[in-house]
């Protein structure tokens, strides 16, 4: 994944200091992120925690409490929705029934006033992106799922807009599509280099397209880092749980340092000071092997075989239960109810109180 | 996406004209209606609602009607169409076509060809207004097949019986207790309709020379149009009051449902 | 799997199939047969009849009342639906006035002649409000009992109409298309003029024609406001009825039944292709 940073020290796209309220419920809760031009920022969270708010009110669909957003430099919090010059992929239903599919994508030209002919040509080369260029005169219905969300996005980049804006926009398609499709945008993102804001609730979808990912959760943003720092330095329990799967162990921490399983491994930032509390390992960092002597600490539950990965469950002498992921070579020597040896062997660990 | 200050100040607006357009009227009625001799006030064209023995008759034929109707047209549609779309979804269009057929046929035409029909029922079950009753099951079955298929569709029928004939359960049970129970609001919808139009049907049982409720509303128009005015207009508050009921318990019946 | 038992839950259909044959296949076949005998003999007479200058003017004047009448509650009904649609789904006002609608619409008919009777009569309260405060006289020669009045008393019932029919054709229309027109930079004009109009257009013919035939069809309120004469068809088919001789043959009546059936199917059928039209846009 390459980040087509430029060395420009304006953001692209700024949120500052962004308020959303309803009432009571406080749907976005002080929001303030950057986007540099030609990055793909990911928004992650559960529903309700602000992505789609946030987006939303970029996209000028919605009108916030309080804080500015600024594009380019400008500020455009009070600009009306349809003179921001964003293109936006929904999440579904959006393309025009009555409309072909190349019609579709030249509306936004057509109301630009863009002449017929550039018009279409223009559309020819959308599609061509896309991949749908055989489809040109079909109609939405016509096609499946993932090819209207294609047509969608040769829509929205139709009009050459200055950020790319995906409201959840593979979620309603088949799983097999949807990993198809995160590629494609990937792609296209990149080839054409638009400033990109994509909000999901599927955290694999993020870690793979994303140059940088915010986790929000209840309105504020958790973290905000390229997907492999998310992943092995999560900063609050709430990321650490929410990417990826995690153990929680119990450990004794001291100095900068947290004894788990017996193992000593350094702590992250945010973790318990001393005293007691739980690790959050991975699955990945949690070693398992057969017990000599009697040096075993675990006994194996079950065994999940996942293709090129295996997935053990071991239940502790202590009772913790552990889950363990290894090689399907490496777990095919061992079964179920065989005692085992389980150890720890992170670069770090988050630990959080009990 | 908020709607400007000056649309809603517009709608508004318009609103309040369509309110005036068909309040108006409906104002007037009670003015007319409650016209004494020489300016006063008085209700005793609503009095004759209960005192006046031909209107009540009628008043209370046309409710009878509306039961029969109701109960004719729910015994006959209900089990048909759970059984077609359990048993024989071929035939669906067909069904489908048949009860939407009355809305092609107007009540005028088929009062013309039917007098052969009633002369057989009246000779079998003797001359009585609530003969009525079968002709209506076809007026109203175009929206009553309405509101119980969106209530039909909305369920997975042909799921549920599985599970319970793999329980054990006959075919009856089946449609009497787990279907029937779970598409009350469209059946409801679908009663309350039919009770609408049967209340307010005039066409046939004038041209069969049967005195429902709009017969003798109309009727009376020429002698003593303050009544037939005070009738109409409690009509319209009587089916008004029925339908918001309806559009009040079918949509909460069916957020508890689900 | 037996022939036999393949067919048998067919015949559970049975009583149902036979209940509308005789209530309402039967009296439409007797229609159109009717239509076509005098004296027990086949004749095209009756038919003929149809084009007599008294039953052409009623159909004439049919037509003039249902296209009237179906324009202004269409143009007036899509316009109410739209005021009403903009308030929320569940909102109090939809369902009143989805309820009155119902009521108006469909079981209108005598009540809305003593609704007007009562507004604009000889001693409508609107007639002796306006006699006394400004010294107009709107009963005039009893134009409420003519065309001019009917159309207006019809009004009454194909505005709500309207209202029911195209309400769903506006539910159709997702947010996400205003959305992704606003996003592309349309204006609230370039909007409607090209995304929701062409979207709601065929829910918006459909709509006028079955208010057509709703009207053509409609019996009541004319019978209910005219003792005088027969303007419109359904009026002389009352006297057919009545007086069994009219215009020297028997079976006139049918043969007006008989007009009225194809002027109507056919009206449905156009309606029935539109409405396939929209169901696929607004589902």
């Amino acid at each position: 994944m390459t980040t087509a940073v430029t060395t420009q020290t304006e953001p692209a796209v700024a949120f500052r200091d962004l308020h959303r309220h309803y009432g009571d419920v406080r749907a976005l809760d002080g929001l303030s992120l950057d986007l540099a031009p030609g990055e793909m920022v990911v928004l992650l969270g559960p529903s309700g925690c602000g992505k789609t708010t946030a987006l939303r009110l970029l996209a000028g669909l919605d009108v916030a409490t309080s804080g500015t957003v600024m594009v380019g430099g400008r500020d455009i919090t009070h600009v009306p929705a349809n003179k921001r010059d964003m293109g936006m992929v929904f999440q579904a239903y959006s393309l025009f029934p009555h409309l072909t599919v190349e019609e579709n994508v030249a509306f936004g030209l057509k109301l630009r006033g863009v002449d017929k002919g550039a018009r279409l040509k223009r559309a020819g080369e959308m599609l061509e992106l896309v991949g749908l260029s055989t489809q040109g005169k079909r109609y939405a219905h016509q096609l499946s799922g993932g090819q209207q969300q294609r047509v969608a996005l040769a829509r929205a980049l139709a009009i050459e807009p200055a950020v790319l804006l995906l409201d959840e926009p593979l979620s309603a398609l088949d799983a097999k599509v949807r990993v198809q499709l995160r590629d494609e945008i990937r792609r296209v993102q990149v080839e054409v280099g638009t400033t990109t804001l994509f909000v999901t609730h599927d955290q694999e979808e993020a870690l793979a397209v994303a140059d940088r990912v915010g986790v929000m959760y209840q309105g504020r943003l958790e973290q905000v880092a390229p997907p492999t720092e998310l992943y092995a330095r999560p900063a609050t329990p709430f990321v650490a749980e929410f990417v990826g799967l995690s153990n929680r162990l119990r450990a004794d921490v001291s100095g900068r340092t947290a004894r788990v399983l017996g193992a000593t491994v350094p702590l992250l930032d945010g973790s318990v000071e001393r005293g007691s509390g739980l690790a959050l390992v991975r699955p990945e960092s949690v070693g398992v092997s057969a017990a000599e002597g009697g040096d075993g600490n675990a006994r194996v539950v079950t065994v999940g075989f996942l293709g090129a990965i295996s997935r053990l469950q071991c239940r502790l002498d202590d009772g913790q239960i552990v889950i363990a992921q290894l090689t399907s070579a490496a777990a095919s020597r061992l079964a179920q109810d065989q005692p085992v040896r389980v150890d720890v062997h992170a670069d770090a660990v988050l630990v959080v109180p009990e | 996406m908020r709607p400007s200050g000056t649309f809603r100040v517009v709608r508004m607006l318009m609103l309040l004209g369509f309110a005036v357009l068909f309040f108006g009227p409906l104002l007037a009625m009670l003015d007319f209606s409650t016209r004494g001799v020489d300016g006063s006030r008085t209700w005793d064209a609503w009095a004759n609602l209960v005192k006046d023995p031909e209107l009540n008759r009628a008043i209370v034929s046309s409710l009878l009607l509306a039961l029969f109707t109701v109960l004719l047209m729910l015994l006959l549609l209900v089990p048909t169409m759970i059984w077609v779309r359990l048993r024989v979804p071929r035939a669906t269009r067909l069904l489908e076509f048949l009860c939407l057929l009355p809305l092609t046929i107007p009540a005028l035409v088929i009062v013309v060809g039917i007098t052969n029909v009633y002369q057989w029922v009246t000779y079998l079950l003797g001359d009585s207004i609530l003969n009525l009753t079968f002709v209506y099951v076809v007026l109203v079955l175009p929206f009553a097949y309405r509101a119980i298929e969106s209530s039909l569709s909305s369920i997975d029928a042909t799921t549920l019986a599985e599970a319970a004939r793999s329980l054990g359960a006959g075919w009856w049970t089946v449609i009497g207790r787990i279907i029937v129970p779970n598409i009350w609001s469209g059946v409801l919808s679908a009663a309350f309709v039919s009770v609408a139009l049967v209340l307010g049907e005039y066409t046939i049982a004038s041209l069969l020379n049967y005195e429902n409720m709009q017969v003798v509303i109309a009727l009376l128009g020429k002698s003593d149009a303050n009544t037939s005015v005070a009738a109409s207009l409690a009509a319209i508050i009587f089916a008004f009051v029925l339908l918001m009921l309806l559009s009040v318990f079918g949509r909460s019946r069916r957020a508890e449902g689900r | 799997m037996s022939r036999f038992s393949r067919l048998a839950p067919s015949l559970a259909l049975l009583p149902f199939l036979l209940y509308l044959t005789v209530f309402l296949l039967v009296p439409t076949i007797t229609v159109v047969v009717g239509a076509f005998t005098e004296g027990g003999r086949f004749t095209l007479s009756n038919i003929t009849a149809l084009v007599d200058p008294v039953t052409l003017a009623a159909l004439r004047t049919s037509v003039l009342l249902s296209a009237v009448s179906a324009l202004i509650g269409a143009t007036f009904g899509a316009v109410l639906a739209y005021l009403v649609v903009t308030g929320g789904r569940r909102s109090w006002l939809r369902r009143s006035v989805t309820s009155l609608s119902g009521v108006l619409a469909q079981c209108g008919g005598v009540m809305l002649a003593f609704a007007f009777i009562a507004t604009i009569g000889f001693s409508g309260t609107l007639t002796i409000w306006l006699r006394d405060h400004f010294g107009i006289d709107i009963f005039g020669s009893g134009w409420l009992f003519a065309l001019p009045g009917l159309i207006l008393v019809y009004a009454y019932f194909q505005i709500p109409l309207m209202v029911i029919v195209f309400l769903p054709a506006l539910d159709g229309i997702k947010p996400q298309w205003r959305e992704a027109s606003v996003n592309l930079g349309a204006n609230a004009w370039q909007y409607w003029t090209q995304v929701a109009f062409p979207l709601l257009r065929p829910a918006f013919l459909g709509a006028t024609l079955l208010l057509f035939a709703n009207a053509f069809a409609a019996y009541a309120t004319a019978a209910a406001l005219v003792s005088q004469g027969n303007p419109i068809v359904p009026l002389l088919i009352r006297s057919g009825l009545s007086s069994e001789v009219l215009l020297g043959h028997q079976h006139l009546a049918f043969a007006l039944a008989f007009e009225m059936i194809v002027v109507v199917a056919i009206v449905m059928g156009i309606y029935g292709l539109l409405l396939q039209r929209t169901s696929r846009w607004l589902r």
